[in-house]
């Protein structure tokens, strides 16, 4: 189970304290598969780094029973002047994975070919996508958090994708942002949106579709 | 010091994890850091971690060779190469210490993505490094030139072994406050290459207290790693020249900058954003 209580999250910028998040509740139980829907700017990205632990709150509590894989994005977590062997040598360490172990899988999945030897800067986003889909698909974590990732990438990715994560770790928890509904009315089957730094809950997909929806017509706070 | 965080496979109540676990997670993300930082620093051709050793002995011996050349270092109790080695391996400590963990956080941003690695991690994994690279450069060059007949075996090795350990601590406290520091202002940063080009003379590697008249004896005293270097050559020469080290201004010296510096760290990591 991971909860969120009342949590918020302010940067200081030039132009004073911008509250990104206000006071966000959020409950994701085993299992159990959330999408977070919100416009650019909403705060999605900071949610989700909220909830990995890579950032922290300025107030509010984060509790995590169980554990969490880093936000699953284009880039981020990974060091480009490394090799996607060493990138994933370095993550399986900090995990306490046996990397040797998973490299077959690694490769089998990315079809990166002879690129795993190669430096991460030199990968286009679809190869770091499917880089970074792989490693944390070795790390095996109850709970998967999803940064659009799965966006990209072509329909042989897709076909993966589903097979690995909705197919064969069915049981694990899911959190995925996006701002396109019909991805999260595909593999979700709670959804929550996020506006002007609250999060709104619904008794239903449908009806949080509607109201996000809608709510593209209000203009910025 | 330690921070709580979540096992990877324990289930955590809310008032989280237990130290044993807590330090299991500790150790491997720093363990996972050091492999990094040799990969990055070292890289796989040529002779790749060896360079560890190697570069700190050219340059000293380089040093000793000028100096013998140069004639600048009479026939006196201590022998050339001795001092050359002492000298220049504390530098080395410090130096090293302080200039890997300036602008350290910038470059690794996207590792701080998983939730266990912090900014304290990063330093400490490159001060690790550095520190186990001088010390294995003093203990290699030592016993080489040891048995080359070069210079003497140490007279008091407890001596030395603490010393040295105070030099280590303050040149990881060092790397604490610059790191953190130059993190959060680009001034510091280049002030601070600047300060380790006037620090190298006057940091005691190049002289003995002993030489300098009083006025200088005592300015020179105010600056910690003097009594580091001082203590160093008394447990290898011994008292033939005297030595001016208090090893317990050292110690209070280190332990207010770790403070310091772990200060400076906190804060560094609390407006810090993983990119």
């Amino acid at each position: 189970m991971i909860s969120l209580r009342v949590v918020k999250k302010a940067y200081a910028t030039r132009g004073g304290t911008n509250a990104v998040l206000r006071g966000v509740d959020l409950e994701v139980g085993p299992g159990e598969k959330v999408g977070i829907l919100g416009r650019n700017g909403s705060g999605k990205s900071t949610l989700i780094r909220l909830i990995s632990g890579a950032e922290r709150p300025s107030s509010g509590e984060i509790v995590r029973g169980m554990s969490v894989s880093w936000p699953l994005a284009f880039a981020g977590g990974f060091q480009g002047s490394l090799t996607g062997i060493d990138n994933l040598k370095f993550i399986c360490r900090l995990y306490g994975v046996n990397a040797n172990e998973q490299l077959g899988f690694v490769e089998d999945f990315t079809e990166l070919g002879k690129y795993l030897r190669e430096p991460l800067k030199h990968y286009s986003s679809g190869m770091r996508a499917r880089l970074a889909f792989a490693i944390s698909m070795a790390i095996e974590f109850d709970c998967f958090l999803i940064d659009e990732v799965i966006a990209v990438g072509d329909s042989r990715f897709h076909e993966k994708c589903r097979r690995e994560l909705f197919e064969r770790r069915s049981d694990r928890s899911l959190v995925l942002v996006s701002h396109d509904s019909r991805l999260i009315a595909e593999h979700c089957s709670r959804a929550v949106v996020l506006e002007h730094g609250l999060l709104h809950s619904f008794p239903n997909l449908d009806q949080a579709f509607e109201s996000y929806e809608s709510s593209s017509i209000v203009g910025p706070h | 010091m330690v921070s709580i965080r979540a096992g990877i496979s324990t289930v955590v109540s809310s008032s989280g994890t237990p130290w044993a676990i807590s330090w299991r997670i500790q150790c491997r993300v720093i363990g996972a850091l050091l492999m990094r930082e040799v990969v990055t620093r070292y890289g796989r051709h040529n002779i790749g971690v060896l360079w560890l050793i190697v570069e700190p002995m050219l340059f000293t011996l380089g040093v000793a060779a000028l100096w013998q050349v140069a004639r600048m270092h009479s026939e006196g109790p201590i022998p050339v190469i001795g001092f050359a080695v002492t000298g220049y391996s504390t530098v080395l400590l410090w130096r090293n210490a302080s200039n890997r963990c300036a602008k350290a956080i910038e470059p690794n941003l996207s590792l701080m993505y998983h939730r266990h690695v912090k900014v304290l991690d990063i330093f400490a994994a490159r001060v690790i490094l550095e520190l186990a690279g001088a010390t294995a450069s003093l203990a290699v060059l030592s016993c080489f030139f040891i048995g080359w007949g070069a210079m003497r075996a140490p007279l008091d090795l407890l001596t030395v072994v603490v010393s040295w350990l105070l030099l280590c601590w303050f040149s990881a406290a060092l790397g604490l406050i610059v790191g953190a520091v130059s993190e959060r202002s680009e001034l510091f940063e280049r002030v601070w290459h600047i300060v380790t080009y006037l620090m190298f003379p006057l940091s005691g590697a190049v002289y003995m207290v002993h030489w300098l008249p009083k006025q200088a004896q005592e300015v020179v005293l105010w600056f910690p790693m003097v009594h580091g270097v001082e203590g160093l050559r008394h447990g290898y020469f011994g008292s033939t020249i005297p030595t001016y080290e208090q090893p317990f201004f050292f110690l209070i010296c280190n332990l207010g900058m770790t403070l310091f510096g772990l200060i400076l760290v906190r804060q560094t990591a609390n407006s810090v954003r993983p990119e």
